[in-house]
């Protein structure tokens, strides 16, 4: 194991940011830390990278023993949401930073620069400041930046969340790319699933300072361990005893077996899908996702009636309960 | 805000009135009444044993007052902002101390600790060191009352830039001094280089403190604020205003060194 964690707790004055967490992080994986905002995801982060020490608890990197070893010394990559970019150095002398501190022959620096700046495709901008650059640019070269150095880990702190979002969308695609390429053991934290989901291998739900649950994201996605986990993951309707995916729900004109009625309240056109807005007839909202050719087949208006009906998936506590 | 054309006129004159009123005409004049007595004697005023003295007394204690102020404000804005002891508030009001309290009870206050009778100078002098009536003391009342211009400029600089480019640092393996020298350092240069100005600005002018503390001894204790002071109650007005000129003249250059050296403080 790259990582592991064993009943780390933190707190901050009265909070407890970090409340006994254990995690495995596997060498050469990438996995996402998700939450919401503190859930402690962040401070788990910091607490293995030595820039937190934990009140109590285990962390190993590498196999060894990380608590007595200052950050300096932890074989670490970190990345920072806001770039933490050296106002004052030129990208080449950023992404130098780790090599020059560490007296490395000025030549093999610049042989390592300039792979770098290759590979997160910053060649021609090894001049520039980084108040030069884009956003997505001073995100690139705080990567180049952390990899100079060859961390055994590689830490993001939610690396694309001041970004734009279609540079996020993009960033985060070649983010997965290279770390195949690469293979570091990467943890990066973020409140977004959507996100954790595209990019991790394993993706780790936290919510007040505690792991929810931990998996593959279709594993997290198709068998959330609870109500709060199913609902953090995405969308979803409480059609009577049930939590479901608008996905998951199929409409029809005519009353069926034990289909639910509803009244339309809007239909919403998305492009590759549409989304029906609906009141249950015994109260509530649920809204269902259907095709394009579907929406048209149905011919839905607002105020039509129609009939849910769902696939077979109980709620996760239900499920947890006959298990 | 929006300000119509008028009023903006109106605003820069009377800026501009003030400026000259108060700052432009007065200093002004003493470079016109120092250059109306001609070269020769300006120089021959600016040459006698007591000036030359004076001159080179005046520019010691300021490069050691500055330097010993400068590592003290560093050292004393990361504490303030980057310390975490709870005593804090208790530093950031001791170093207004010099700014609200006369100079003149700076020198009497060193007077009771370092003079002949204070509790500290009898075993200072019974160790051969005199602080009082000599320059050890006149350094340390310009210290005193120069001291807090580098924390004040310095440390809202520091709190600006926050601990991140600092924690990045130290995760790519810089220590603390390296982290110190090549990131912190940089960053707060244009707070110190201003502190630096403002602080050799109040060391050369001195002269509440420094006059009590001193003695005033020509050639020996004499700085160029005392000697401006002593030649106009001597009835020397031509050869004060000499001294003066020089005094605001070396300011000037210190600000204007500053000045051109600093790059466009917006390009970071």
């Amino acid at each position: 194991m790259a990582i592991s964690l064993r009943d780390v707790h933190k707190s901050f004055g009265d909070f407890k940011a970090v409340d006994g967490v254990s995690l495995d992080v596997p060498e050469g994986s990438l996995s996402a830390l998700l939450g919401p905002s503190g859930s402690g995801k962040s401070t788990l982060l910091r607490l293995i990278a030595g820039l937190e020490q934990p009140d109590q608890g285990e962390i190993g990197i590498g196999g060894q023993e990380a608590l007595a070893v200052p950050p300096q010394r932890r074989g670490i990559g970190f990345v920072f949401q806001h770039y933490a970019a050296f106002k004052h150095m030129t990208v080449r002398d950023n992404v130098a930073f780790g090599l020059a501190v560490r007296r490395r022959p000025k030549a093999e620096i610049r042989e390592r620069v300039d792979e770098l700046l290759g590979i997160v495709g910053l060649s021609g901008y090894a001049d520039r400041y980084p108040s030069q650059l884009s956003g997505g640019q001073r995100q690139r070269m705080a990567l180049a930046r952390a990899l100079a150095v060859r961390p055994r880990v590689l830490l993001l702190d939610e690396p694309f969340g001041a970004l734009d979002a279609n540079v996020r969308a993009e960033l985060r695609t070649w983010l997965r790319g290279l770390h195949d390429d690469l293979g570091v053991t990467t943890l990066i934290v973020t409140h977004d699933q959507e996100e954790a989901m595209e990019v991790a291998d394993q993706v780790v739900i936290m919510r007040a300072g505690r792991i929810e649950q931990t998996g593959a994201p279709r594993d997290v996605y198709r068998q959330p361990v609870n109500d709060w986990v199913m609902r953090f993951l995405g969308p979803v309707s409480r059609i009577g005893e049930h939590l479901v995916r608008p996905h998951e729900v199929s409409l029809a004109l005519e009353p069926e077996g034990d289909a639910v009625e509803a009244m339309v309240a809007r239909v919403i056109h998305l492009g590759s899908h549409v989304r029906v807005e609906l009141e249950l007839a015994g109260g509530g909202q649920a809204h269902a996702q259907l095709t394009p050719e579907k929406a048209d087949e149905l011919e839905l208006e607002r105020s039509d009636i129609v009939y849910l009906k769902h696939a077979q998936v109980t709620t996760p506590e239900a499920r947890a309960l006959s298990a | 805000m929006t300000v119509t054309r008028p009023a903006r006129i109106g605003l820069r004159v009377i800026a501009l009135a003030y400026l000259a009123l108060l700052l432009l005409l007065p200093v002004g004049l003493v470079f016109e009444k120092t250059f109306a007595q001609g070269l020769s004697s300006v120089w021959a005023s600016l040459t006698t044993p007591a000036a030359i003295s004076a001159f080179w007394l005046t520019i010691e204690i300021a490069v050691i007052a500055v330097l010993a102020n400068t590592i003290f404000g560093v050292v004393c804005a990361l504490v303030l902002v980057r310390g975490r002891g709870r005593a804090r508030w208790l530093l950031d009001v001791a170093i207004e101390v010099p700014f609200v309290i006369s100079p003149v009870i700076v020198g009497l206050s060193l007077i009771l600790v370092y003079g002949t009778t204070g509790w500290f100078g009898k075993w200072l002098i019974s160790h051969g060191i005199t602080v009082i009536f000599s320059v050890p003391g006149m350094i340390l009342a310009t210290v005193f009352v120069s001291m807090p211009f580098v924390v004040r400029e310095v440390a809202p600089v520091l709190r600006e830039i926050g601990t991140e480019q600092e924690q990045a640092a130290a995760t790519l393996g810089a220590s603390r001094w390296q982290t110190f020298r090549r990131i912190t350092l940089p960053s707060i240069r244009w707070g110190v280089a201003y502190g630096v100005v403002l602080t050799t600005a109040r060391a050369l002018g001195e002269f509440g403190a420094v006059l009590i503390v001193s003695g005033n001894i020509a050639g020996k204790t004499q700085t160029l604020p005392l000697l401006v002071e002593t030649r106009f109650y001597d009835f020397n007005s031509a050869g004060a205003y000499t001294a003066g000129a020089l005094l605001a003249a070396i300011s000037i250059v210190v600000l204007l060194i500053m000045t051109v050296t600093a790059p466009d403080r917006r390009r970071h």
